[in-house]
Order: structure tokens, then sequence, then C-alpha cells
């Protein structure tokens, strides 16, 4: 418990530790993009698209999460476990949400 | 690299192995563990994909029923409050993903100082919503039995807003579901608040304990995971923003 412990406990921790350090510079190209995104979505409501409002909405808004997902949320430099858990994530979301709205959607279709 | 590298320690603590400080003894190496407790915070964190999901699938379903409802309640909110709440929150996100890097890199003042930027943060976004909210009650636009339709059923009484998008007064069955707009307003930007309600309450006591060397060791999982958990609210909100703000602007 003496001095080369610390010495080992170094080098243990040197291999053992794989893990991925983003860069600050990383970060600020990112949070940038999602600055001008925001911007951006904001500028697109005030334009009248009919039904694509709702949808370039929406598009930006994924655009911003898979953003903030990779990068601040470090799912890119992460394992297959955690890509494969975040993958069942939205795909269950997705299911929730897409199967829910069919069915509302067509209830009463062929009913006038 | 593999675990035969792992120093073996003498009999007199039999088959204990040698490792970090911090390593708890039933994981075979600190990759291990770190791997584990990420897996576990996503496990969670889709938990409360599942629970906000509930409540955007709701949004919606009613928005499909009572879509003039739904277009003319939006317009009674601020955008320009809710973008400014969109960038503060965003830089909230940043900052706290500095924090994590001050962290892996063991830059003590540095993270303290990134954990109280963000704190800041996460303050002004709920001071922001205070503004947004309060100016909801004054209206008597929070479902329940002081719930007003004036504004829908008569736009021009509300003559800030009507300036804006010429609103023409909805019949009073129609008008009657804004409240349904409103009740999921609050459910969901009511659940994101107390999200960050805790989330800054976790960030005081973080910043008392980086202080105190607590995240600089080389040990990052809390504040990593408090990262993930603090960006997955920045995700809720990067949704709640466009659905409950934007996408009603016209028609």
């Amino acid at each position: 418990m003496s001095a080369p412990h610390d010495k080992d406990f170094e080098s243990i921790e040197e291999h053992e530790h794989h893990h991925h350090i983003v860069s600050p510079i990383v970060y600020l190209t990112i949070v940038g993009i999602l600055l001008v995104m925001t911007g951006l979505t904001v500028a697109a409501s005030y334009v009248e698209m009919g039904m694509f409002n709702p949808i370039v909405a929406l598009a930006i808004a994924a655009f911003k999460m898979v953003l903030v997902v990779l990068f601040f949320m470090h799912v890119k430099y992460s394992t297959k476990l955690t890509k494969l858990t975040v993958g069942a994530g939205v795909f269950t979301f997705l299911v929730l949400v897409g199967m829910t709205l069919s069915d509302y959607w067509t209830r009463a279709w062929g009913r006038w | 690299m593999s675990d035969s590298q792992v120093v073996v320690h003498g009999a007199a603590e039999g088959a204990h192995h040698e490792h970090l400080p911090y390593q708890r003894h039933h994981f075979e190496t600190y990759a291990q563990q770190s791997d584990a407790t990420n897996f576990a915070m996503w496990l969670f964190l889709l938990t409360e994909v599942m629970f906000f999901g509930g409540l955007f699938t709701a949004y919606l379903i009613y928005r499909n029923w009572y879509y003039p409802a739904f277009v003319q309640a939006s317009h009674q909110l601020n955008i320009f409050w809710g973008t400014a709440n969109t960038a503060v929150l965003i830089s909230s996100s940043f900052t706290m993903a500095m924090a994590v890097w001050s962290a892996e890199v063991k830059k003590k003042s540095s993270l303290v100082l990134y954990l109280v930027i963000t704190f800041i943060l996460g303050l002004v976004f709920l001071g922001i919503k205070t503004i947004e909210y309060s100016e909801k009650i004054e209206k008597h636009h929070v479902p329940g039995f002081h719930y007003s339709l004036q504004s829908f059923v008569n736009p021009q009484s509300d003559p800030e807003v009507y300036k804006e998008y010429k609103d023409k007064p909805l019949p009073y069955d129609m008008a009657r579901h804004t409240e349904i707009y409103f009740f999921l307003y609050f459910a969901m930007t009511g659940m994101h608040a107390l999200h960050m309600i805790i989330g800054i309450a976790i960030l005081g006591v973080m910043i008392f304990r980086a202080r105190a060397g607590a995240y600089t060791t080389g040990h990052v999982t809390f504040v990593e995971n408090f990262g993930l958990y603090w960006h997955f609210v920045d995700i809720i909100w990067i949704y709640l923003f466009p659905l409950l703000y934007l996408i009603s602007r016209h028609q």
C-alpha cells in the first residue's frame, strides 16, 4: 500500500480506460449547428407551407435530436449494446405513436 | 488488454483482484462497470421515452380530433419566449457536455465552472417558463373551473394575439376543446419543468461534491450519467417547442 501501488493503479487505469473523450471543438460545432437549426425552424414556421409546416418542423427536431444523441450523449462512441438500446428505444416509441395514430386516422374510413 | 493483465495480489488477500479504488468488487474490470452503468442509465431513459411518448401520442390524437381548437389555442403561446428558452436549454446542454469533458480530463475548476453555468441556465429556463405560465394564469387559460373561452369565441377581445393571427371566432363547441390543448400544454411542459427542477437540484449537490474533488479522480460515471439525463430533458424540449409553439402558426 505504498508508492509503487499508485503506479499500479495508473497502469490499470490506462489500459482499462478505453473511454473515448470527445473534444470541446466537436461540442462547439454541434451547439452551433443546434442553435442555427433552432433559428431555421422558427423561420420556417413563418413561411406558409400548408401540410409541410409540421413535417419540416418535426424533421428539423429529429435532426437536432440525432445530433444531441450521437455527440452530446456520446452514442457515436459507445458500445454496440448502448447503440442497440437507443435504437430499441426509438423503435418502440415509433411503434407506440405509429400504431396508435394509424388506428385513430383510419377508424372512420369507409363509413361516410 | 485482457483480464490476464490485471495484477493479482498476494495470498493475504486471497482471490481479491487488484483494481481501481472506485471499481466495485463484482465487476471484472472498470470498463465493464462503466459499460453496465451506462446501459442502466439508458434503460432508465427508455422508460422516460415511453412516459413522455404517451403524452406526445395524446397530443397528436387530440390535435387531429380538435384541429381548429388546437390551432387557435397554440396561437396563445409566445414564440419569442419559446425560442429564447430553446436557445437557453441547448446552451445548457453544451455546458453540461463541457462539464463531462472537464471531469474526463480531470480539470476541477473548469468542471465546477461548467456545472455552475448549467445550473444557472436551468434556472433561467424555469424563470422564462414562469413568465409564460403567469400570462396563462392572467388570461384564465389554466384548465379548471376558472377556464375562460373569451380569446377563442371572441378573438378580438384578445388584441395582442388577434393582430398577429386574425383568428375567426370558434363555435362554442369547438372552443371548449382549447381546454384540452392547455391541459396537455401544462401536463407536458409541467412534467418537463419537473425534470428540470430535479436536474437542477442534483446539479446543486454535484457542484458541492465537484468542489471537493469528487469527479476528477478518473471516476466520471456520475457526471456522465447525469449528462445523459440533462441531454434527454433537452431532447424532450426540442420536440415540445415545434409541436406546441410552431406547427400551427398558419391555417
